[in-house]
């Protein structure tokens, strides 16, 4: 019995659930922050109106609103670690424990696989962190009966602009860059994510006496520029998402990701079981 | 037709040569077992038809140039490579999942009939299945899609003597119908040779024997010879002798049964002293080329 062809999107659906069947961290771990954040607030809500009344009213909307803001931060820093961990062990594990065998058995190119490991840090954590953080917000909101005073709707507008565009298409670059290391280091991805980056900053030094490459990496790591940033994280007053699609930094970094991505499945394709 | 087809096959790695020029043929519903001792290719040579590793010279599977289109490929060609090869956090019905929703040939039914009779549970994870298990589902899963072409690479190294025979039990009784073929390595060679329809003996990295096993066992023949007829059975021109307890055997090549039945007991080699009699005679024929 077979079936008619299956097509490409179909098997990179299966594909990308299997990468959350193997790294369960990526739903685990914000799921259990937000619980922990929950609980949290649970706790303080009874302490809420005490410390409201010795407050000066001007103070109230900072005081109710910076928690959330607390568990946004929380939760991006948590899948932020979680994306560059899965990076560079996405094709790591698979060669140690030799189910590249396996999975390479099954009618699945490889270019098919590392689109669907390529789908995990730049659209399904921040997804999943969007979701986790909204349900926690639910939760606060409802302990500390604060509908009317948090702006709920642009909070999480702005919100979700942020993690698509600072945390999925802005951090491209490295994801890229660590996804290639992960598929062409036989081991210890870390050090050779990172080492060849201190030595290309220390030659430029060294040579040139200037520092680009290493205030390009920063300026990349140190966050998304203005226009894809909400400086309230409860408004979207800052954003402008044209502008920011329209940045050549944006485009640059995802031309770079794209071939990490190329380079990525040329090698896959070529390696076998680490042994 | 012929499903595998090499022609000039090569393969180094840096200097060391491990692929030196293989042809090979192998044919629609045969069975074949590839022997060899370890480094001989064996590995590299299914790692190439699987388009797993590129090569050079021509090589042809199912119609196909196995590293230019390796995805293409595996719809119609299946392949075990080693034991436990299943990732070890998968759970038994992820696996299922995940090999239905990308193989348009996979017949779940069939793969759920096949592991009810294994006492696998489907919420159990592959970390906690033993290695005869996982071979197991390994194998429930390979025998549930429906390709033209399996090939497996030790299948089962390391699995005890009863999960090895119900390995090959179901490979013949369950899968194999005469429209498949099978291409197989393994070290357990008198464990399948009952079952090979051809065998290719692979040494150094080139086929230096390639036959149907009818023709095996129409042109060699063992004979366990008493001392006293010894000289006359070695005038018949044994193409190998080794000792036996009490006995000289000795390994002739298209001598006719009649003239050796009187020298002792006649039977069909095993595959592994046929191996050792083809590889030792290619070895004096070398030194004697160079002497």
């Amino acid at each position: 019995m077979s079936r008619p062809d299956i097509s490409i999107m179909w098997q990179l659906y299966w594909s990308v659930r299997r990468e959350l069947w193997e790294n369960r961290s990526i739903l685990v771990a914000p799921a259990a922050v937000g619980v922990l954040i929950i609980i949290g607030s649970a706790i303080s809500a009874f302490r809420l109106p005490g410390r409201m009344n010795a407050l000066d009213p001007s103070q109230h909307h900072e005081v109710i609103e910076q928690p959330y803001e607390f568990a946004a931060l929380l939760l991006m820093f948590i899948t932020l670690v979680i994306a560059f961990y899965y990076c560079l062990e996405a094709f790591q594990s698979e060669r140690r424990d030799r189910s590249i065998l396996f999975w390479k058995s099954l009618p699945v190119s490889d270019h098919t696989t590392v689109v669907a490991k390529a789908c995990v840090p730049l659209l399904i954590l921040p997804l999943v962190t969007f979701a986790a953080t909204v349900v926690t917000h639910v939760f606060m909101l409802l302990f500390g009966s604060a509908w009317r005073v948090v702006p709920v709707l642009p909070m999480w507008t702005g919100l979700f602009f942020h993690l698509v565009a600072g945390h999925g298409l802005w951090y491209a670059p490295f994801y890229g860059w660590l996804l290639l290391v992960s598929a062409w280091a036989r081991r210890a991805p870390l050090l050779w994510a990172t080492l060849p980056l201190l030595a290309l900053g220390l030659v430029e030094r060294i040579a040139f006496n200037t520092s680009h490459f290493a205030f390009l990496l920063l300026s990349r790591f140190a966050g998304a520029p203005a226009e894809a940033r909400v400086a309230n994280p409860m408004s979207m007053t800052t954003a402008a998402p044209m502008q920011f699609l329209n940045s050549p930094g944006f485009w640059l970094g995802l031309a770079f990701y794209v071939a990490c991505l190329a380079a990525a499945a040329h090698l896959r394709r070529e390696r076998g079981p680490v042994s | 037709m012929a499903y595998i087809e090499a022609r000039g096959l090569r393969k180094a790695f840096g200097r060391k040569v491990v692929l030196d020029g293989v042809n090979l043929r192998v044919n629609e519903g045969r069975i074949v077992g590839l022997i060899g001792p370890n480094g001989a290719g064996k590995t590299t040579a299914l790692n190439a038809i699987l388009g797993l590793t590129p090569y050079e010279g021509e090589l042809k599977v199912l119609g196909r140039e196995p590293w230019a289109a390796r995805d293409r490929l595996m719809r119609e060609v299946c392949f075990m490579a080693d034991v436990a090869v299943l990732p070890r956090w998968i759970h038994v019905s992820q696996v299922l999942d995940y090999v239905e929703g990308v193989h348009p040939r996979f017949d779940r039914a069939k793969a759920e009939a096949f592991l009810a009779r294994t006492t696998i549970g489907h919420d159990s994870t592959v970390r906690t299945l033993s290695k005869g298990m996982v071979t197991q589902l390994h194998l429930a899963i390979v025998m549930s899609i429906d390709v033209r072409l399996l090939v497996l690479d030790e299948p089962t190294l390391g699995l005890d003597l009863l999960f090895r025979k119900q390995f090959y039990d179901s490979l013949i009784g369950d899968y194999f119908d005469g429209s498949r073929t099978i291409l197989l390595t393994t070290h357990q060679v008198e464990e399948v040779q009952h079952m090979l329809t051809d065998v290719m003996f692979i040494d150094r990295g080139r086929i230096i024997f390639d036959s149907s096993m009818a023709e095996v066992e129409a042109r060699y023949r063992e004979v366990a010879v008493h001392p006293e007829q010894l000289a006359a059975a070695r005038a018949l021109g044994p193409v190998y002798e080794r000792e036996g307890i009490g006995r000289s055997i000795l390994l002739f090549d298209g001598v006719d049964r009649q003239r050796l039945v009187g020298l002792g007991e006649v039977r069909t080699p095993s595959l592994a002293d046929l191996f050792v009699a083809v590889v030792g005679g290619r070895a004096r024929l070398e030194a004697g080329a160079v002497g």
